[in-house]
């Protein structure tokens, strides 16, 4: 059974008078997500992949069509599906440790239960010794281990990222992809959540995801499904992995090189 | 001076006998490295005073003009600063001008509670859109009235004392603790509120553990900015509307003509603002060491 089930999405932003008119960024989007599969949206900026995203969390509400989560529409936003922000979003008032608390606390998880978490979650993103620390003490890329760790703290059925490495420089990216990648391959498949990502990096997509869903821009159709058969972890130098990329770079630039000619007529 | 030169020496001995050998083992010639001495006591000093030098030069020109130049007519509207200070010891030291201070800032803080009733209407009318609908076009109208033009009215309503006071006072401190509030909610961060809504919170969980502490530096802000408009409007209110309080001290001198006390109340009246403005950022950083993180 699947996991999520995105039917005939539809998103139009109602414009508000001639010079700004409704724009159709969604237009009838139809995909399943399976149980426990990492699924990457990859597209140009402006494709609408980071809407798609905000629906699935509830944050906001398709204009036609509709997506069930467990057979369940999608209301209000949920513990059931966490979101991880590009810029982190934690709440600079608090520590670390008390960032991670924040959903436990209004799940009313009791206080015991909740150090085990708050200790196995810091543990699993490598925090340990930072728990004290306030947001603005730490780097970008342990501002995002704090944001994962807070989204895996409340247990969520699905786990959503939108451009989660985006922000940090690129040797950061790198080792934070890679370590998300080793502790895909290292978790049992009982455990693992069903993943939504959305990025623009070709490389992140291919390096994490089961399956890379390509969306075109304006209006943001699904492009192209594809199935990534790579054994975990991955290693960006096997020469499949790099006619992948070479495949998905060459459906990415189709995009630009429609735009251009768009832009030309 | 000794001493300083005693572990400069020190300091030279230790350092180049290690650098020595590093150098010889380099084959190389490191100029040496000498660190730049701490400021002494005296530069300290100096470095005070001068930043001093313009208002004691100005204090010593007041002097100089008042006993040199003016008559004795003139002179009893500019007394000089030495007869100033004899004036300030006297209200200290007969317990006076504290008495004064201590009624004025009681009433600063009685509407400075009261004021506090801003944040939440401010929370409400920042977060939801039929709350300002209803009440932005009243606060529109209200704000622009100085809390100095409700005297007349006030003196009316509440007679002359505590309570026409406290209301003047609470209307300057209101009204910038208000809207500050307000810019402060409508400035969530949107994902803040998107990140803990995902994290299970609903939405009195969202406007208190969320919204409100979000906004809180920017509400800091219209406390700071509040009770320095409620002191400024609460010395106008006691100029003529009270028996006591600083405002009171300086307006009963000058039917005296005591001037030197006038000049002395108003000396106390900046000092007192000054203070409570330097006591809330303090308070501020205390309680807040992360809002310094958001407005860089």
């Amino acid at each position: 059974m699947s996991e999520v089930n995105i039917r005939n999405v539809t998103k139009i932003y109602p414009g508000h008078g001639a010079k700004d008119a409704p724009v159709l960024a969604l237009d009838d989007i139809s995909v399943d997500i399976a149980d426990k599969e990492f699924c990457s949206i990859v597209g140009h900026s402006g494709c609408g992949k980071t809407t798609l995203l905000n629906m699935l969390a509830g944050f906001e509400q398709p204009t036609a069509g509709n997506i069930k989560v467990h057979g369940e529409a999608v209301g209000r936003p949920t513990w059931q599906r966490a979101m991880v922000f590009q810029d982190y979003a934690l709440f600079p008032w608090l520590t670390v440790e008390q960032n991670i608390s924040f959903g436990l606390e209004m799940k009313q998880v009791d206080i015991e239960k909740r150090r085990t978490i708050i200790d196995e979650q810091i543990r699993l993103v490598g925090l340990v010794g930072f728990e004290k620390r306030y947001p603005h003490q730490l780097s970008g890329g342990m501002k995002q281990r704090v944001s994962i760790a807070r989204a895996l703290s409340v247990n969520p059925e699905v786990l959503l990222m939108d451009e989660p490495f985006a922000a940090l420089d690129a040797q950061n990216r790198a080792v934070m992809q890679q370590e998300m990648g080793r502790l895909l391959a290292q978790t049992d498949t009982a455990v693992r959540k069903t993943m939504v990502l959305v990025t623009h990096s070709i490389e992140e997509a291919i390096l994490l995801s089961d399956r890379i869903i390509v969306l075109s821009s304006r209006p943001g159709r699904i492009k192209e499904i594809m199935k990534v058969d790579l054994p975990r972890p991955r290693d960006e130098d096997d020469p499949r992995f790099i006619a992948l990329r070479h495949r998905l770079r060459e459906l990415i630039n189709e995009e630009v090189e429609d735009e251009e000619v768009e832009a030309k007529a | 001076m000794e001493e300083l030169d005693n572990i400069t020496r020190a300091f030279a001995n230790t350092g180049t006998s290690s650098v020595d050998a590093v150098h010889k083992s380099a084959g190389n010639s490191r100029p040496t490295v000498t660190l730049p001495l701490p400021p002494g006591v005296g530069a300290v000093m100096l470095a005070r005073l001068r930043r001093l030098a313009l208002p004691i030069l100005l204090v010593a020109a007041w002097q100089i003009v008042s006993k040199l130049v003016l008559d004795d007519t003139t002179r009893a509207l500019l007394p000089a600063p030495t007869v100033v200070a004899v004036a300030a010891w006297e209200l200290v030291s007969s317990g006076e001008l504290f008495r004064h201070l201590a009624d004025s800032l009681r009433r600063e803080f009685i509407a400075f509670s009261w004021s506090l009733v801003a944040i939440p209407v401010g929370v409400a009318m920042g977060w939801w859109k039929s709350v300002n609908e209803q009440l932005d076009s009243l606060v529109e109208i209200l704000r622009p009235i100085p809390p100095l033009a409700w005297i007349p009215l006030s003196i009316l309503w509440f007679g002359i004392g505590d309570i026409q006071n406290q209301f003047i006072i609470f209307l300057g401190i209101f009204f910038p603790i208000l809207l500050n509030t307000i810019t402060g909610v409508k400035g969530v961060d949107l994902n803040l509120v998107r990140a803990a809504r995902c994290l299970g919170a609903g939405e009195g969980d969202v406007l208190r553990r969320v919204v409100l502490l979000a906004a809180l530096p920017q509400i800091v802000t219209g406390i700071r900015i509040g009770l320095g408009v409620g002191w400024m409007a609460l010395v106008a209110a006691e100029l003529v509307g009270a028996s006591s309080g600083l405002g009171f001290l300086i307006n009963d001198a000058r039917t005296l003509l005591r001037t030197d006390i006038v000049i002395v109340g108003m000396i106390t009246i900046g000092l007192v603002g000054l203070v409570l403005d330097l006591l809330i950022r303090e308070i501020s950083h205390r309680l807040l060491p992360w809002s310094r993180s958001l407005h860089r």
